[in-house]
């Protein structure tokens, strides 16, 4: 992929001067609320078990010994190791990595602004969202709350807590061609938000979509809605086509964390995804205790297009692509 | 056999899909906020030209199909199929039938040269080259002193093909068509 031309840069100075200001206003905002900075490791000893999200390792030789290092796609599992730790609430903004495919809206490097507020809940947390948006914006935001179920009901009509499997897949099929033999429900409502609710949604103000079924809830604590089903405190941010962030009422029980850890580890393992080592300082951090929080990881970069009407992600950060 | 990875297909590459050969138009990576990745497809059918989209599991296989682009020149048609010969040297020949010449039969002229994709060693299409050179074998009388702008006129062209053509243009003369438009370009220059 080298190639010695491509010296130059894939933004301009102007843009660069934006995203400068932009990062100012970031920490600004927080100062001002009393929410601390903090920067934990870009590369760490452990690493996530999410079955879906490829990470970068970086090899390395220390005192005689060979050492893997996991390259960070998210400072969760370290920010929530410093709330157990004592911490009040806390952001980062800086880099995360991802192995995987570049594009319009993915580079394997990018900007994550991730805060963590004690004593919020989810739908504080996405007050807070707006308030951030309305700075950073100009003007004031308001954006739309849907819930994962309304959203499949009016763009689908469809339940997606009570629908069949069959009625998913022929759904999935009549929208994609893809489907018929796919077993697993949340593979297909995945594939269904993606294809028709994503492009519908949060074309004008910003929307959140949240209250996730359980089998999506990643890091977030369950809740029982009022006509008595669980579904996930978790929130995901979409706008204009793109989404932006990702939130959840977090998780504080150790059991239940280390059960969602396991699950998750078989299911690669059972895929043949590579392995990778197991992070149980988080559960020992849970163990002593998680605060009540609530806690959001935002794409600075994608937000940065948005903002300045660019359309690859390559053109808001210095050396984007193949210039990397 | 070659196969490919849904996540690294790009435009140009050909593969199979439902026992089609079919080839990549473009390819949309599709990734949920959590959750398993998707690639859109955009294919073209190469048997039926068909243009549709699939999607994909990130990382699921494609056979790859044994399809392949040559340059032939077209010799002549028996009435059944249409024969080709490889430019390369080596007077290989080909019959292609009605269905992979399709609409180039209108455009088949001998000893032109023509894009014939194989599949598995037999014709699959035919495509022409973007301009060729045809004469015109009816039309009404040309206009005297007509050469400016105004209107046109049908002309058939040796290849039973017929094409709207300024109103001056005369049985006899040889005309430059664009294929993909199927529209008059100039009098051809050469001969």
């Amino acid at each position: 992929m080298y190639q010695s031309e491509l010296w130059q840069p894939t933004a301009t100075l102007p843009t660069l001067k934006k995203r400068a200001e932009i990062f100012h206003q970031i920490r600004t905002f927080f100062y001002e609320r009393d929410v601390l900075e903090v920067d934990t490791p870009c590369l760490s000893l452990g690493s996530i078990s999410d079955p879906h999200i490829e990470v970068l390792t970086s090899q390395t030789r220390t005192l005689g010994q060979d050492v893997t290092y996991y390259l960070q796609t998210s400072p969760e599992y370290a920010m929530k190791r410093l709330l157990a730790a004592g911490a009040q609430s806390i952001y980062q903004l800086g880099k995360v990595f991802r192995a995987e495919e570049i594009g319009r809206r993915h580079g394997i490097e990018f900007t994550m602004l991730e805060w963590y507020r004690l004593d919020f809940d989810h739908w504080q947390l996405m007050n807070e969202i707006d308030d951030l948006l309305t700075l950073l914006t100009g003007a004031e935001v308001n954006s739309e709350r849907l819930s994962y179920r309304r959203a499949f009901v009016r763009y689908l009509n469809v339940d997606p807590f009570t629908a069949s499997l069959e009625c998913l897949q022929q759904l999935s099929f009549d929208y994609t061609e893809y489907g018929l033999q796919e077993t697993d429900r949340d593979t297909l409502l995945e594939l269904l938000f993606a294809t028709v609710i994503e492009p519908n949604i949060g074309t004008d103000e910003p929307c959140f979509i949240h209250s996730y079924p359980v089998t999506q809830a990643a890091l977030a604590r369950q809740q029982q809605e009022p006509d008595g089903h669980m579904s996930a405190a978790r929130f995901e941010l979409y706008w204009q086509g793109m989404e932006l962030a990702n939130g959840y009422y977090e998780l504080t029980d150790p059991d239940e964390q280390a059960q969602r850890m396991a699950a998750e580890m078989a299911e690669r393992a059972a895929s043949g995804r590579a392995y990778r080592q197991k992070d149980e300082r988080l559960i020992s951090a849970l163990e002593q205790g998680l605060p009540r929080c609530a806690g959001v990881a935002l794409g600075v970069d994608r937000l940065l297009m948005l903002l300045l009407n660019h359309k690859h992600i390559d053109q808001v950060v210095p050396f984007g692509g193949a210039h990397a | 056999m070659a196969s490919y990875s849904t996540s690294e297909l790009r435009s140009g590459n050909k593969v199979m899909v439902d026992g089609d050969p079919c080839a990549v138009l473009d390819n949309e990576h599709v990734k949920p906020g959590k959750g398993q990745a998707f690639n859109r497809i955009k294919l073209r059918n190469l048997k039926s030209g068909r243009v549709w989209e699939r999607t994909f599991k990130s990382g699921e296989s494609l056979e790859a199909a044994d399809v392949m682009d040559t340059d032939m020149e077209y010799l002549y048609t028996d009435g059944e199929f249409y024969h080709f010969m490889l430019t390369d040297g080596s007077f290989e020949q080909h019959g292609a039938d009605e269905n992979a010449v399709g609409d180039t039969v209108k455009w088949l002229k001998e000893q032109e040269t023509y894009v014939v994709t194989l599949y598995n060693g037999a014709p699959l299409a035919v495509t022409p080259p973007n301009f060729i050179e045809l004469e015109v074998t009816e039309t009404d009388p040309g206009l005297k002193g007509d050469t400016a702008n105004g209107g046109s006129k049908p002309a058939t062209l040796s290849t039973g093909a017929i094409v709207r053509v300024p109103l001056f243009i005369n049985i006899g003369e040889v005309l430059r068509i664009d294929t993909r438009t199927g529209e008059y370009v100039s009098r051809a220059t050469g001969k």
